[in-house]
């Protein structure tokens, strides 16, 4: 599904990631690991064609993504759910707007029972109404996974999704992305709370992968 | 392309709520499309004034001439008549008639007033020479009423037609220049309008395009609003400006020799056509600017 194979990534005259191979094969479930600023967002967009590689090969269900057009990635995108530590929303729209948002930009109708349905498995459906500023950091988070799912995406990528919430929002979130696992979604979760992978082991087995010195590494035995 | 337009202007209520409302670019947009049509129905007015203009002065009026007879009291009749008769035999002359007192007093009132003591002055007396299609030989007239008739002059017209003609011709080009500059004008406002709103709404085109929005669709969220924009304030505008130039005074009002600044007849449909232009430079501006925004940020 989404592979990168021999991947270097670097700003400038800098380099930031080096020499990094990565395949999420279909159902997989990974964290990704590391200390701040070693690479876990930059290996995160590099999944989704946010941002290209200086270096190696990235295929996104196939395709090379160093070739791909705005469009190609735009497509990418509906194949892939993305959930952001910071959520970006737009404020102006109401939560069940926002979540439904994948839908409208892709020309597709809003089932509003499943709407409705999915807001109910966030959590969130008595909030649909509500604009993002009114609602709390883990309300947020649960709105970002909503909307990240809404597509029926095959990858789920999730950067940080607990790192504005408490710990009971953080075990919450956690669920909700083992339950999307267990429906065959391949999922990705950068986080470098190792109290939430060790809270994994119970539910699910996963692949812990660490970013350091520019280098992935597999962390140890597998949970 | 008729269902395309229909279609882009019908819109797509949720696409249409994703860009926020932008309160200020909204209003320079509407005002900028409002003043600019305001300004555009006064140059087409213009251009199409002075184009009549120079085909009435280019046509009708090339049409005709004048003689003037100046000669002693004693010989005036006498001189008209032989001026007469050489008329009558000039090929190329289709009608000849000697004005009256009352129109050329009529003629002379603009300057002189109502009162002119018209019988005590030495007014010299006009002809009216009207051509027919193939028009007469000016020189050989001329030759022949020197030999005819000594007190009288030819007077074509040729000699201050001409540059008349050719000052309302440059009017006209002016009038339809100013019509360019003005839809040229408003692109670049809009641009800026349009760019200003783009960059404000980074924010905006990051989550677009984190959920999987192609370019198009982000483009097509700002260019059919500024487009809307356009059009709703150039239509105001254009109906303001045909306001404007219906109350200017009537070409009678005015005077014979204006043929009024308004527009006569099917030409009070030009106009109308302002505001679907105005929607058009709107469409083309705001789309560069949004696909170039959207590269430089991709």
């Amino acid at each position: 599904m989404i592979e990168l194979d021999d991947v270097s990534y670097g700003y400038g005259s800098g380099t930031l990631l080096t020499g990094l191979s990565l395949t999420l094969a279909p159902g997989s479930f990974h964290f990704l690991t590391g200390p701040s600023g070693a690479g876990k967002t930059t290996l995160m967009k590099l999944c989704y064609g946010e941002l290209i590689a200086t270096h190696g090969a990235v295929r996104l269900f196939g395709q090379d993504a160093g070739a791909m057009t705005r469009d190609d990635v735009a497509m990418i995108r509906r194949r892939v759910g993305v959930v952001h530590q910071d959520c970006q929303f737009l404020d102006h729209m109401s939560l069940a707007e926002n979540v439904a948002l994948p839908l409208t930009v892709s020309g597709r109708a809003v089932d509003t029972g499943e709407l409705s349905e999915l807001l109910k498995w966030v959590g969130l459906d008595a909030q649909a109404g509500a604009h993002p500023p009114e609602l709390s950091g883990g309300e947020r988070q649960r709105a970002a996974l909503a909307r990240a799912v809404i597509m029926s995406p095959e990858v789920i990528l999730a950067d940080e999704p607990t790192g504005n919430v408490d710990w009971e929002m953080s075990l919450r979130l956690l669920t909700l992305l083992v339950e999307l696992n267990r429906m065959g979604k391949t999922v990705l979760i950068a986080t470098h709370d190792m109290h939430l992978i060790r809270s994994a082991k119970a539910q699910v087995q996963a692949r812990v992968l660490r970013i350091s010195n520019q280098r992935l590494h597999s962390a140890g035995a597998d949970l | 392309m008729l269902s395309k337009t229909l279609h882009f202007l019908g819109g797509d209520a949720q696409a249409d709520r994703v860009v926020p409302p932008t309160g200020f670019t909204a209003r320079l947009t509407v005002f900028a499309a409002a003043a600019m049509a305001f300004l555009t129905v006064f140059a087409l007015a213009l251009s199409l004034a002075t184009g009549r203009l120079a085909d009435r002065w280019g046509a009708e009026l090339g049409k005709s001439s004048t003689i003037r007879v100046s000669a002693p009291e004693e010989q005036l009749d006498a001189q008209v008549l032989a001026v007469m008769e050489v008329l009558v035999t000039t090929p190329g002359v289709k009608d000849a008639r000697p004005l009256s007192d009352e129109e050329q007093a009529a003629l002379l009132e603009p300057w002189f007033g109502p009162d002119l003591p018209f019988d005590t002055l030495p007014i010299p007396r006009l002809i009216e020479v009207i051509e027919d299609a193939e028009g007469y030989d000016a020189d050989g007239l001329r030759a022949r009423l020197a030999g005819e008739a000594p007190g009288a002059v030819l007077d074509d017209h040729a000699r201050w037609r001409e540059p008349l003609v050719n000052a309302a011709r440059r009017l006209r080009a002016l009038g339809l220049l100013s019509i360019l500059l003005i839809a040229a004008t408003t692109g670049v406002m809009i641009t800026l309008a349009a760019s200003a709103a783009l960059n404000a709404n980074a924010q905006v085109i990051r989550v677009l395009r984190l959920v999987g929005a192609r370019d198009a669709y982000i483009a097509r969220a700002f260019v059919r609003r500024y487009t809307l924009r356009a059009l709703a304030g150039a239509g105001v505008g254009t109906l303001l400006g045909m306001g404007a130039v219906a109350a200017l005074p009537a070409a009678d009002a005015a005077g014979g020799f204006l043929t009024g600044l308004g527009f006569r007849g099917l030409h009070w449909l030009w106009p109308l056509t302002i505001p679907p232009l105005a929607a058009v430079v709107a469409f083309a501006a705001t789309r560069n600017a949004a696909i170039t925004t959207l590269k430089e940020r991709s």
